[in-house]
């Protein structure tokens, strides 16, 4: 007992700084929120770590029947997405004036199926009869001309592409007018030729090539810009390379424009021919 | 004797109020924090007993915790200086030499004693204290860089003290 005194006192120091330390330390843990917190987690630590060892090795244990599960979740969830539906619901912009009587009206569709390197191009929409779209009608994108409406099912469209051999569309480049094809010697999808200009009036690089009046689009819808001029053509009118607003290869929504007169025009017209 | 308590309470009191009413207020982006009270406990006399070394240690810590919110941080940060310091005295200084010499001051002991013994309590005291207020081994890099330059700061600021009050010493 007196070796244990003897002892102590000679490394009186150290005990003191146990003494001390604990004292000081129990009394951090007690009144501080966030070392006690600390205290109880680390000590949770041990247990936590241990059971997600376990875990990570009795999961590998049921690996297959885990990807089981996923796939037919997967395929639950695909069943749910918005894709697999048809939508049904149509957007028509309509402007009612009284003062001016509308003429077009255009109808927002989704395309579905798209070619630019073929011969003759094809756009598939997924609007239809049903949401009042008929053989014959223009079809835009936001940037340009996209095509004609060539056939037509309950729901699903077909439309002759410009980029089509028989596409023909009358333009104007500067009020002056002439016919717009593609796959006329070119089959590039960024351009088109313009034809029938007369060969005596100058036509300038850089000049906006718009729809002419003539067209079923209404007058003064974007086609694209003149970039290259004086190919050779007929004897009297050389051709011009236009490059195209739309790029095709990127076209996701258009709209079917709906010409509300062309019914009442085309009555009229065809008197002519009867007579 | 009396002279000695009076001068420490006095320079306690001093030591705690420059603590926690200014040098609380600085730092380096809480980096580099200063923690000058230490000092008190630096300059305590050589001839002090162990226990009462500790206690007033402890109460030092104890009294600028309750300024800190950090109830027994700085106690136990300090309880390890006083350990640190009896370690450090016993190895350096010859216990016969402490009649003419009874405080560990600049003027007394010499600079580069002075700074050594100031750089090393400071350490281990930031040290406890920074380790012990994270609470934590995940960020140890950065505590390490906060001991480090803290302690510098702390030193820095001690020296400086020491050389406002510097006295010749007297023969």
């Amino acid at each position: 007992m007196r070796n244990l005194w003897l002892f102590i006192s000679k490394y009186n120091a150290f005990f003191l700084l146990v003494i001390f330390f604990t004292t000081s330390l129990i009394m951090l843990v007690n009144n501080n929120s966030y070392q006690r917190a600390s205290v109880w987690n680390s000590s949770n630590q041990f247990v936590g770590s241990a059971y997600e060892k376990m875990n990570e090795f009795s999961s590998y244990l049921v690996l297959g029947k885990t990807n089981d599960s996923l796939v037919a979740e997967n395929a639950r969830l695909r069943n749910l997405l918005k894709s697999s539906f048809y939508s049904d619901s149509i957007k028509r912009v309509t402007v009612n004036d009284t003062l001016l009587k509308q003429q077009y009206t255009y109808t927002v569709a989704k395309v579905i199926n798209n070619s630019i390197h073929q011969k003759n191009n094809y756009i598939t929409i997924n609007r239809g009869k049903k949401h009042g779209i008929e053989k014959g009608m223009g079809v835009t994108s936001a940037t340009g001309v996209v095509g004609i409406v060539l056939n037509v099912s309950d729901n699903f469209s077909t439309i002759r592409s410009l980029l089509h051999t028989e596409t023909k569309v009358s333009a104007s480049v500067n009020g002056n007018i002439g016919s717009l094809v593609w796959g006329e010697g070119n089959f590039d999808a960024r351009y088109a030729t313009l034809k029938d200009i007369q060969g005596h009036l100058v036509v300038k690089k850089g000049s906006r090539v718009i729809t002419s009046e003539f067209s079923l689009f209404p007058q003064g819808t974007n086609i694209g810009v003149v970039s290259k001029t004086g190919l050779k053509g007929t004897e009297s009118a050389l051709n011009i390379e236009v490059k195209l607003d739309t790029d095709f290869s990127a076209l996701h929504y258009v709209y079917v424009i709906n010409n509300v007169l062309s019914r009442e025009q085309l009555s009229l017209e065809a008197l002519n021919k009867a007579e | 004797m009396g002279r000695a308590v009076i001068i420490n309470a006095i320079r306690f009191v001093l030591l705690i109020a420059t603590q926690v009413f200014l040098l609380k207020n600085t730092g380096y982006y809480n980096l580099s924090v200063p923690y000058l009270y230490i000092l008190f406990i630096l300059l305590l006399p050589f001839n002090i007993p162990n226990g009462l070394l500790f206690l007033l240690a402890f109460v030092t810590g104890l009294t600028v915790d309750v300024f800190y919110d950090t109830l027994g941080l700085h106690a136990l940060a300090c309880s390890v200086m006083a350990f640190v310091r009896i370690i450090f005295i016993s190895i350096t200084v010859q216990r016969d030499g402490f009649d003419n010499e009874p405080e560990p001051r600049l003027g007394i002991m010499g600079f580069r004693w002075f700074v050594f013994y100031a750089i090393i309590l400071a350490f281990f005291h930031h040290l406890v204290l920074f380790i012990f207020e994270a609470f934590r081994l995940s960020d140890l890099g950065h505590t390490l860089v906060r001991v480090v330059l803290s302690s510098l700061l702390s030193t820095f600021l001690i020296l400086v003290t020491e050389f406002v009050f510097y006295r010749k010493k007297v023969r």
